[in-house]
């Protein structure tokens, strides 16, 4: 499928999706329970929590990569340990591409679901419990259905800003074709050499189509959350 | 069955002081609004944690288990129907969360007549319609006591007639305790066994429905427009010209037309305002409800009214008169008069189905 690339952008392209995939599903959970935490608990550190979510979206990107470089490159101290524990490193490695655009998107997908859950009547969960229904199967018998569809929306949303991943990646795990050289920065890189406008254009082209169809695709999700809790 | 409710809770406005033992069948709650009707069925249901509580229902102690554990049915107000389910779903929705069978399904999808809505979604569903849903779906979770909190109050005048036989049939037939916040007279003469006055997250008083209801002291805390009492009657024959004559303790009542058949029992409510008092039998009078009684006691309020209690042959009924009437008629306990009843004072609405198991 990708004949008409060149094989540089395809690897660019496959890698990306990958990233972005690994990315979504692993901070999904996560998500979901801080998004639930901040909308239905009172807790000491709740503003922290809140605005250390929402970091990534004010911080420039740069200063996110920095700091994962900080904390989980090579001689960062989560780095030096998972290094000496596991032998397991995020510098230089996809999976670093991939904590790097798990953590920038991280404020969209928590952003959208906890719009789910607050929309969610909490008397329908206090109803659940007098039908006999624990905290935890309240949550997954109306919570979740309830949200559902917020929460495909707002995974849609963070692939989408994952695959636009530049900044805290470029920082983090730098620009190795192969290896960490995504989608936005195998367009800089090509940006960089004569005659490399053409495949930068094409690539330009398909981040837009993801970055459309993604957005699409989380609006009409949104409906159908508006649809649902209205019962029809 | 016996539910005992011992209760404090300080909230920022007022302070809730309750100590109830309360007896089976249905037992209304009635007070003004945030009197602190909602927060003790709150407490008994889970929902809200008192400061101190002791809830006991027949020996077992139901505050130190969370809501899902109490096994306490509850009727909100506004139905709180599942919304991502169907009407089947929401009513099998108990059974399934305790892994029991749906034990009684078809008889209570027959009792609340909701058959028709078993496919339909919350959103599709008549209010009226949804609070039957809303009863069903408490009634199969299996409780060993039903809680109501106002769940005729955001339904109009039809719907509610819709709904009350059905919740009667339940306190009826199902002898399921039932727990019922109301803040409408007509509703709590029509469907109590018990009353329990709320004032200020205070018990004013307790006491069977008929008792509590022609005692001219609690019902003047009832509201004094609203104050009346209830008899018991029985549908004794349908008249020629349209009349039925119902058959009292206090002798003969005729009402226009009441449907059903002859010998239904029926809950007849008279509102003190619509009484009239005589010393003697009126004569030339369009009234044609005319008891005799005796009165049994005189209650004076702060205003120019006084309320009469009249001990009809073991019924009670309240007359509402001002002072200068009592004055002048020599009104004393003791004393026999006539109680004329304007006959447009025994309104339909007020006319109940069947009467209360221990009020008859």
């Amino acid at each position: 499928m990708t004949d008409w690339l060149p094989p540089e952008a395809a690897i660019a392209l496959s890698l990306s999706l990958r990233v972005s995939l690994v990315a979504v599903l692993v901070s999904l959970p996560l998500g979901v329970l801080v998004a639930y935490a901040l909308a239905r608990w009172r807790f000491p550190g709740h503003g922290l929590l809140n605005g250390l979510v929402h970091l990534p979206l004010i911080l420039p990107p740069v200063v996110t990569g920095y700091l994962l470089l900080l904390t989980f490159g090579r001689q960062g101290w989560v780095g030096a340990a998972l290094w000496d524990w596991f032998g397991f490193t995020f510098a230089f490695r996809w999976t670093g591409a991939a904590l790097a655009a798990g953590v920038m998107a991280f404020p969209l997908l928590v952003r959208a679901i906890r719009l789910a859950i607050e929309a969610v009547d909490p008397k329908l969960e206090e109803a659940a419990a007098t039908l006999g229904a624990s905290r935890v199967v309240v949550f997954a018998t109306v919570t979740l259905p309830l949200i559902l569809p917020g929460v495909i929306a707002g995974a849609v949303l963070a692939f989408a800003k994952a695959m636009g991943e530049f900044g805290a990646t470029i920082t983090f795990v730098a620009n190795i074709p192969g290896e960490t050289q995504t989608l936005p920065t195998a367009i800089y890189s090509f940006l960089q050499v004569p005659g490399g406008d053409g495949a930068a254009l094409q690539l330009v082209l398909i981040s837009v189509a993801v970055a459309m169809l993604a957005l699409a695709v989380s609006e009409w999700l949104s409906r159908r959350v508006a649809r649902r809790i209205a019962g029809r | 069955m016996t539910l005992e409710i011992r209760l404090a809770h300080a909230f920022p406005d007022f302070g809730l002081d309750v100590d109830l033992t309360l007896p089976g069948g249905l037992t209304c709650l009635f007070g003004r609004s945030g009197s602190g009707k909602t927060s003790i069925v709150n407490a008994v249901a889970g929902l809200l944690r008192p400061d101190q509580a002791r809830i006991m229902l027949d020996g077992a102690a139901l505050h130190d288990l969370p809501p899902h554990k109490r096994e306490v049915g509850y009727v909100f107000q506004d139905a709180r129907l599942f919304p991502h389910l169907t009407v089947a779903e929401n009513l099998t929705y108990g059974p399934r969360v305790r892994r029991h069978p749906p034990v009684g399904l078809d008889r209570i999808i027959a009792l609340l007549d909701i058959g028709g809505l078993l496919d339909r979604r919350p959103g599709t569903l008549s209010g009226g319609e949804r609070q039957r849903v809303a009863i069903g779906r408490a009634l199969l979770s299996r409780p060993r006591l039903l809680l109501m909190d106002e769940p005729l109050a955001a339904l109009d005048e039809a719907r509610k007639a819709e709904i009350l036989p059905y919740i009667e049939a339940l306190r009826d037939e199902t002898g399921l305790p039932i727990l019922y916040v109301s803040h409408s007279v007509p509703e709590v003469a029509r469907l109590a066994t018990t009353i329990v006055l709320v004032e200020a997250g205070r018990i004013a008083a307790v006491g069977p429905a008929a008792q509590i209801l022609s005692d001219p002291g609690t019902a003047a805390l009832l509201g004094l427009r609203d104050a009346g009492a209830v008899l018991t009657a029985r549908i004794d024959a349908h008249e020629a010209d349209g009349l039925t004559r119902l058959q009292t303790a206090a002798g003969p009542l005729w009402l226009p037309h009441v449907a059903g058949p002859v010998g239904r029992p029926l809950r007849v409510r008279i509102a003190a305002q619509d009484v009239i008092l005589s010393r003697h039998r009126p004569k030339g009078l369009s009234a044609l409800n005319i008891l005799p009684a005796r009165i049994a006691a005189l209650h004076e309020g702060q205003g120019p009214g006084v309320l009469v209690r009249l001990d009809l042959g073991g019924e009670f009924l309240l007359a509402r008169v001002t002072r200068r009437s009592a004055q002048m008629l020599e009104l004393q306990p003791g004393l026999s008069v006539h109680a004329v009843l304007k006959s447009v004072s025994v309104a339909q609405s007020d006319v109940g189905g069947r009467p209360a198991p221990d009020s008859a």
